[in-house]
């Protein structure tokens, strides 16, 4: 009989990465089914390609670049690849999501040291990359065709875009509501966009299963989404015809994929309560300004990677109150 | 209602109390065994002892005098012959000196001890009294802190008592020597407490247990409604709650200052089965030399509670349930998440024995350790309020001026951290590093 001798705690939650990691992954699965539904199996090669091409990307520079031993079995490369996947059109070409995927795990995440490390959300980065440089492949979109699994998908603009555009010709924003599809549309997923964001009752089930998990707190989704709306609320009373309504806001571009699965990004986000209510408020404040005043219709991910700026100095600011002190 | 627990932190790892329903078995001596008594079986100075070889002793004849205030008198718990004064490994790993007493299978007591069952519920000495005779008797904190009562007892100038609080929570995994205590000498604990509330003079004590032992709160609200000032307090079942300041947070709502001790905001922590032992050093004059320890383990054929000598090796308690399973790979002197791994069968049962826990081989293993993702979740169960996953990183880094600033001090090694990290990060491990070199450091700079 040998005895183990080392230090308490004896026993272990049996939490562990890989349930983390796959219970983030299982969420995201009605996104991804709704997306198939919607834009056919463009947006299953996307996802596919995104994920393999993440996984591939971190075991290449892992083994060859950093002479290290094998990170796969975390599973954070599949997620970092649907996320990545989550924010892109379902027509993409495929050599672009790789130059995508490859920022990504490439710069985002391993040129930083890897899981753990990197302060901005490596799928945002790898997205904002593909904006700026592909700006017209990024912004093309198919619109929604029920189960159609041809590749031929005719393109649009997204809500955002068109009221973005409209907005800019002088017509009212109310007008431009009219033009643009139902709300119920909006909620099921039943529009133009990424792949992944487009259904708001499909990602709500999934944060909802994170939340239940434990895998996720609310403090992040819910102080972005409640400041978000009330920005817009704000702005809507001062001038309907100037602004969006808040509704619209909330249920359009990557705003419910923004709160539930990129703000949360454990690796980026604060470690407090208030922190990530500080995040998160900070995330809602200004999506709404930059999608308002900025230069590009939809402000979630840059309003996001802003935020993951602030990090390091939220976790140094607001600490958890000490115990008797 | 909701139940009270503390405000901050906290983890609930399965209970395990498979020896909830077993009686308390008394173990008896056995003739020639040989019982090693560590003269340091409390937190503080080791006694001074005052016995040599072949010196014949009885139960309950003093063995070693305490070395100083924050010590304790050691009693034989057997009667026969001192063999040898030598040194042993104890439960904790450390060598200790021990007075190794062969006994002769008579059991014979001290005259003075009262060893009738009859309950003697009338508290007639004074409360210098009671203070002189719980540091005469050695009694020290059970719950396994093991810290001097007498101590405790002595409230410094200047504070003032105003809660007596009782710690039946027992808040470890498998642990369930208090919880059959309450259960089957409940009368005597409510005596103890009274006694207790004397010597502090104090008119309000709160007993603090977990709801998950309903049957033991019922009983002790029933005792209690026959004294005045004594109140039972179910609590969530939350762990740490044992932790003193985390009581008290439960019980009271007040948070014990970072450095300070309860007495500050006027508060004395005793464990249930200390209120036991001071019932008997007060009313029967028995030192104390046996408590109850919990033999437990989910490979355990007999999972059971027994009223042992102080010295008896854990072998016997083992045997008694069942023998020492197969594929054990681990010993655990105390419970799962803040006891002791022990290396053999050999270690005597001390005063701090509350229980010993044998984990199967693969219980035993930890984790292989991943980077830490920040998921936070050592911050959000931290009852201290730190932040675990900095304080290991300053540990790797040698930073032990930072983590002092980040508080590390103020960690009451709960291991909760190390419990949740899904990373398995050995969060407490390097906590207790820093603290260690914090502890040098202050030591190097005052003798500077
Ligand atoms: S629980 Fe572990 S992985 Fe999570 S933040 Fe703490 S140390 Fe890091
Ligand atoms: S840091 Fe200390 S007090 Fe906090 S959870 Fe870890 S062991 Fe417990």
């Amino acid at each position: 009989m040998k005895l183990t001798l080392s230090p308490s705690p004896h026993i272990h939650s049996g939490n562990s990465m890989t349930n983390v990691m796959w219970t983030v992954v299982i969420a995201m699965v009605p996104a991804l089914l709704v997306s198939v539904y919607f834009f056919g199996l463009g947006a299953l090669l996307v996802t596919a390609v995104a994920v393999s091409a993440s996984v591939f990307f971190e075991w290449a520079i892992t083994k060859y670049l950093l002479e290290q031993e094998s990170t796969l079995q975390d599973g954070s490369a599949i997620i970092t690849g649907l996320l990545l996947a989550f924010n892109l059109p379902s027509n993409l070409p495929l050599h672009i999501i790789i130059i995508g995927a490859l920022v990504a795990i490439g710069i985002g995440k391993m040129s930083f040291g890897g899981l753990g490390q990197n302060p901005f959300n490596p799928a945002l980065v790898g997205r904002v990359f593909l904006l700026i440089s592909f700006p017209v492949q990024m912004t093309s979109w198919p619109l929604p065709k029920v189960l159609n699994f041809g590749l031929d998908a005719t393109t649009g603009a997204t809500p955002l875009g068109v009221m973005g555009e409209g907005l800019r010709n002088g017509e009212s924003a109310t007008d431009i509501m009219n033009q643009l599809p139902s709300m119920l549309d909006m909620a099921t997923g039943a529009i133009g966009g990424s792949l992944g964001e487009v259904s708001a009752i499909a990602l709500i089930i999934g944060g909802l299963y994170m939340l239940w998990k434990k895998v996720i707190t609310w403090h992040i989704p819910v102080s972005m989404l409640v400041s978000a709306f009330v920005l817009s609320a704000i702005l809507y009373k001062i001038n309907p015809d100037l602004y969006a309504c808040p509704g619209f806001h909330m249920l359009t571009g990557g705003m419910l994929l923004g709160a539930i699965f990129m703000a949360t990004d454990m690796v980026t986000s604060p470690m407090t309560p208030k922190g990530q209510i500080f995040f998160g408020v900070g995330i809602g404040l200004l999506t709404i300004v930059i999608r308002t005043w900025g230069a590009y219709p939809e402000g979630v991910s840059f309003a996001i990677l802003l935020m993951n700026g602030w990090t390091p100095l939220i976790n140094r600011y607001m600490k958890p109150k000490r115990f008797g002190k | 209602m909701s139940l009270k627990t503390f405000p901050k932190g906290g983890v609930h790892p399965e209970e395990n109390k498979l020896s909830a329903n077993a009686a308390i078995e008394i173990i008896e001596p056995q003739e020639k065994g040989l019982y090693a008594i560590p003269v340091s079986q409390h937190i503080g100075a080791p006694a001074k002892v005052v016995v040599k070889k072949n010196d014949v002793v009885k139960v309950g004849t003093i063995l070693a005098q305490s070395g100083g205030f924050v010590s304790a008198n050691i009693h034989s718990s057997v009667s026969g012959k001192v063999k040898k004064i030598d040194v042993i490994t104890d439960s904790s790993g450390y060598k200790r000196n021990a007075v190794i007493i062969q006994a002769d299978g008579e059991d014979t007591w001290e005259e003075s001890i009262n060893r009738t069952e009859e309950l003697l519920p009338n508290v007639t000495v004074t409360a210098d009294e009671i203070k002189k005779k719980v540091s005469e008797f050695g009694i020290v904190g059970l719950g396994g802190a093991t810290f001097p009562t007498h101590v405790k007892l002595a409230v410094p100038d200047g504070e003032k008592a105003e809660y007596l609080m009782l710690n039946g929570v027992e808040c470890e995994p498998y642990l369930t020597s208090d919880h059959r205590m309450m259960l089957e000498k409940g009368e005597e604990i409510m005596i103890g407490i009274k006694i207790l509330m004397k010597a502090l003079d104090v008119s309000k004590a709160m007993i603090g247990i977990e709801n998950n032992k309903l049957d033991a709160i019922a009983n002790m609200e029933k005792i209690a409604s026959n004294y005045e000032g004594i109140t039972v307090h179910p609590l969530k079942v939350q762990y740490p709650q044992g932790g003193e300041k985390q009581l008290i947070s439960a019980l009271i709502g007040k948070e014990v200052p970072s450095g300070k001790l309860p007495i500050h905001v006027g508060c004395v922590v005793q464990n249930v089965g200390t209120a036991f032992a001071v019932y008997e050093a007060i009313q029967k004059n028995k030192p104390m030399l046996e408590r109850v320890v919990t033999l437990t383990g989910k490979s355990v054929s007999k999972p059971g509670n027994y009223m042992v000598r102080m010295g008896t090796p854990i072998e016997q308690l083992v045997a008694k349930s069942g023998g020492i399973p197969e594929d054990t790979g681990k010993l655990i002197s105390g419970g799962p998440m803040m006891g002791k791994s022990i290396a053999s069968t050999e270690v005597p049962v001390t005063k701090g024995t509350s229980g010993v826990l044998i984990m199967k081989q693969d219980e035993s293993r930890r984790g292989d350790i991943n980077p830490c993702i920040r998921c936070a979740k050592c911050v959000s169960v931290c009852p201290a309020g730190l932040e675990p996953f900095l304080l290991m990183t300053f540990g790797e880094k040698r930073l032990w001026d930072r983590a002092e600033q980040e508080d590390t001090m103020d960690c009451i090694e709960c291991g909760s951290c190390s419990f949740v990290c899904p990373s398995d990060r050995p969060l407490l491990d390097y906590i207790r590093l820093d603290k260690s070199k914090v502890i040098e450091d202050r030591r190097k700079n005052s003798s500077k």
